[in-house]
């Protein structure tokens, strides 16, 4: 796990033996089209240059944020209800576990056929895909509410809004964080592979486009790599929510 | 006196797979403001169901249960329950914990109540603990300083030493007693261990096997501080245990 405490230096081992042994293969099969680390390095590089690689960045990170904070909007509301309300959850669990298991990918003609060629079409996607994440995990948070602080909150008069707020909330919370760490992981992963598709713009549009255009195989890796990180910060600052006092004493009691 | 709790003609009826389990049959009994009554009875035997229709927080089947001559419906903060697991919101730190219970007290009154509290069962310098970082008879103590923060008349303990090791409880019953002989209340203590009820108690009520009835009141009329070697305590302890069925030669040889 990457801690803010000790810094970015146990990655440099890993990181370097995989350069170390990527570049050993491709020298070794003689591949003419696979490129090199270095190779990826410069492409990189040609990226930054020419502002490429910031503007596909944000456009992915943009798609990614609006459909992951709908979904949380959206999740979290109908998981706090489903996880209360006995009937919520017999109606619309079934809905949920029906849809869930339905990949994100499967739903890109319907989201093209509604939403058309731009922006919506990913947006979409990437709400479909962290939703479900989102709703499961705030579901259980709070039906797995130990009885005895609502028993206890019950004692102290605690009810309605005041009771949701005081103990629901916050006794909910770990697996609410949970379940958006998933979810943002999951959006994470969708985005590049709606951005095939739907759009000009974005990660994905940036691997496949550079593959179509002319065999650039450098920008397909360096376009990877790119995605690799910024799904490993957007990881690191979701880790960020799991150590804060009000979300860790799930894990340390 | 009006006594502070009437209980009259308690029943209680558990529905189960293999059919109706009565669990609490005609109970009648009453209990004095500031008295200390204990509640023991074989294990299984429907002490705990008693105490939480007490506190209103199950309902019975038949007859009902009054508080200054008012029906019990839901639990109030009049009278906190206190249970073996300790409940105390591990989100909270100690403090946060010891005011969840006051109503729109001045800052400076809290402040007041929580530094008095604190010290009274003695977690000072612990306001910022969160309950994981207290030991299981800190956690005891500290949901009994929440319990008294918001001023109740009345204490339901329901076995609040049971998950304790032998050597804390003794003491935790030494800082119950301490505690009360500086703030009053009306207690009831449900437990199995017939020693801590004559330690502490104005009165034990025995209860019997399921269903439970009440089956002998014993009033132990020792002077306090009470030894638990004092050979009155020892006797009446005999009576007890033998009204409950155990042998006490058998239970004295295996200690």
């Amino acid at each position: 796990m990457w801690s803010a405490r000790r810094g970015w230096l146990p990655l440099l081992a890993p990181v370097a033996a995989l350069v170390v042994v990527w570049h050993a293969a491709v020298v070794l099969s003689g591949s003419t089209i696979f490129p090199t680390p270095w190779q990826v390095a410069v492409g990189l590089a040609d990226l930054a240059r020419r502002g490429l690689l910031l503007k596909h960045v944000v456009a992915s990170l943009f798609r990614v944020t609006v459909g992951y904070l709908l979904a949380a909007a959206l999740a979290i509301p109908v998981g706090m209800l489903m996880g209360w309300f006995a009937p919520a959850h017999a109606f619309l669990n079934p809905l949920v576990q029906g849809l869930r298991p339905i990949s994100p990918i499967a739903w890109i003609p319907l989201a093209i056929l509604w939403f058309g060629v731009g922006d919506l079409s990913p947006i979409f996607l990437i709400f479909l895909s962290s939703f479900f994440p989102m709703v499961v995990g705030t579901t259980a948070g709070v039906l797995t509410i130990d009885r005895k602080y609502l028993r206890a909150a019950r004692n102290f008069e605690y009810s309605g809004l005041r009771l949701f707020r005081r103990v629901i909330l916050p006794a909910a919370l770990p697996q609410i964080v949970t379940g958006m760490r998933i979810g943002l992981g999951v959006a994470w992963l969708v985005v590049v592979a709606a951005e095939m598709i739907a759009v000009s713009s974005g990660l994905g549009y940036l691997i496949i486009d550079s593959r179509n255009a002319g065999n650039r195989y450098d920008l397909v890796v360096a376009g990877m790599v790119v995605i690799g990180v910024v799904g490993f910060l957007l990881d690191s600052l979701m880790r960020g929510l799991e150590r804060l006092d009000e979300v860790r004493w799930r894990y340390e009691i | 006196m009006n006594p502070k709790i009437t209980v009259q003609s308690l029943s209680k009826t558990f529905p189960t797979q293999g059919g109706p389990l009565p669990v609490l049959d005609d109970l009648t009994f009453q209990v004095a403001d500031g008295e200390f009554v204990a509640v023991i009875g074989p294990s299984g035997c429907g002490k705990s169901t008693l105490l939480g229709i007490l506190a209103g927080f199950e309902r019975p089947d038949q007859g009902e249960v009054r508080v200054d001559g008012e029906p019990v419906r839901e639990p109030r903060r009049t009278g906190m329950f206190i249970f073996q697991q300790p409940s105390l919101f591990p989100w909270l730190d100690l403090e946060r914990n010891l005011v969840f219970g006051l109503n729109g007290e001045a800052p400076e009154e809290r402040r007041r109540l929580v530094a008095h509290y604190i010290a009274l069962v003695g977690l000072q310098g612990f306001e910022r603990a969160f309950p994981r970082e207290l030991s299981g008879g800190m956690q005891q103590r500290a949901e009994l300083a929440r319990a008294l923060m918001v001023k109740p008349e009345i204490l339901y303990l329901d076995e609040p030493f049971g998950a304790l090791d032998a050597l804390t409880r003794l003491r935790m019953r030494a800082e119950l007693l301490r505690i009360l002989s500086r703030e009053r209340h009306t207690v009831l203590l449900v437990t199995h261990d017939v020693e801590e009820a004559l330690h502490l108690a104005d009165r034990v009520l025995v209860l019997s096997a399921r269903p439970a009835r009440l089956q002998r009141v014993v009033p132990v009329e020792l002077p306090r501080p009470r030894s638990t070697t004092d050979p009155a305590l020892l006797a009446l302890k005999a009576s007890i245990l033998r009204e409950l069925g155990v042998d006490t030669a058998e239970t004295e040889a295996r200690p």
